[in-house]
């Protein structure tokens, strides 16, 4: 009833498949479970080729993996790639709890599925339905679409535009105040070094050490102390910047003593 | 093998996405845990309409995939004003909804 391909094909794709799920809810940052989920995507996709459903495997690939998985990589990326969860709100009774009931729902479902296959109908008696071969399969499929569901496919027209507008809605945001010119800016710059001493220019870029070339490394002072304000912040939120010289006893440069001398 | 090792998939992969539903904190994680359970869902559905010779399953899979994309959209937005308001996207944190 299954060929050999199949067969292959479900071994290679499932453990694949159940695996991803499994980093999914795993991993602790939000980047990890989105790509883990868009292999899981990729995965089902390959189930449906593989159970005579083309049109559902193309359409899982261009709106799952390619719309709802860039949705989900920019809300991500806007929130911050670097969010974890924080540690101290996590209960663990309830995380305990949370996996029980996972559990005893799957061996509930897994239980229910035992029992069904005893009263599977045999399909090897029956000729197939055309849709379900592959030749004929857009077809049937548009048939059934717009004869006998059509006006579930009218209204989920008017769901997703709700949906488009909603979201518009959701997120528009007013600048209040409203967002300052360039011009003020630089005023509010000079204003404040006249007052309260503050630096108007820019900031120090970060540094290049022997061993390391990146925004990451902070720039070295005259006196060979580290510089905080040469790494960017977001670094700095990381812990990437410059926490990780801290504590280190940085070789002073050999040009950067000349160059105190100098100024 | 049978058709039903499909199934199976289907409600490990339920599962695991209900597990996660019910542990992580994390809203986007969260969400996409929910998509989860909806493949799992659809393969489910794809497999019954192979089991029963019948293509009504596989519309209805159609149908899923439509209504899990708008839903996402809207709670992508939600999560996004969320985060706006209180710089976090932890599920714990928007609990004053309730007041």
């Amino acid at each position: 009833m299954i060929g050999t391909g199949e067969t292959v094909a479900f071994w290679v794709l499932a453990p694949v498949a159940i695996l991803a799920a499994l980093g999914v809810i795993c991993l602790r940052k939000a980047v990890h479970s989105a790509l883990m989920l868009a292999v899981v995507m990729l995965c089902l996709a390959g189930m449906y080729f593989a159970q005579h459903a083309p049109f559902l495997a193309v359409v899982q690939v261009v709106v799952y993996t390619g719309a709802v998985m860039m949705l989900f990589l920019f809300v991500v990326m806007l929130v911050g790639v670097d969010r974890r969860e924080p540690a101290q709100g996590r209960n663990r009774a309830q995380t305990v709890a949370g996996v029980a009931t996972g559990l005893g729902f799957a061996g509930l479902l897994l239980g229910l599925v035992s029992r069904a296959s005893l009263t599977l109908p045999d399909l090897s008696v029956t000729s197939p339905d055309p849709g379900l071969t592959s030749q004929g399969h857009v077809r049937a499929l548009a048939r059934e679409l717009f004869a006998h569901y059509l006006f579930a496919f009218e209204v989920t027209s008017a769901l997703l535009i709700t949906a488009g507008l909603g979201a518009m809605v959701l997120t528009h945001r007013q600048h209040r105040p409203a967002r300052r010119s360039q011009r003020q800016r630089s005023e509010q710059r000079l204003r404040d070094y006249a007052q309260q001493g503050s630096h108007p220019g820019m900031l120090p870029p970060p540094g290049v050490f022997a061993t390391a070339n990146g925004v990451d490394v902070p720039a070295l002072l005259p006196d060979g102390s580290v510089a905080p304000t040469s790494v960017s912040r977001t670094l700095q939120i990381r812990h990437e910047g410059v926490g990780r010289y801290e504590g280190v006893a940085l070789p002073a440069g050999p040009s950067e003593p000349t160059e105190e001398v100098s100024s | 093998m049978s058709p039903l090792s499909y199934i199976v998939v289907s409600v490990i992969v339920f599962s695991l996405g209900l597990i996660g539903v019910m542990v992580r904190r994390n809203a986007l994680v969260l969400f996409m845990c929910v998509e989860l359970m909806l493949n799992a869902s659809n393969l489910a559905l794809v497999t019954f309409s192979r089991l029963h010779n019948n293509i009504d399953g596989q519309v209805l899979a159609f149908f899923v995939m439509v209504v899990a994309a708008a839903e996402v959209v809207v709670g992508l937005a939600i999560i996004i004003s969320i985060f706006r308001s209180r710089h976090s996207v932890s599920v714990d944190d928007a609990s004053v909804l309730r007041y």
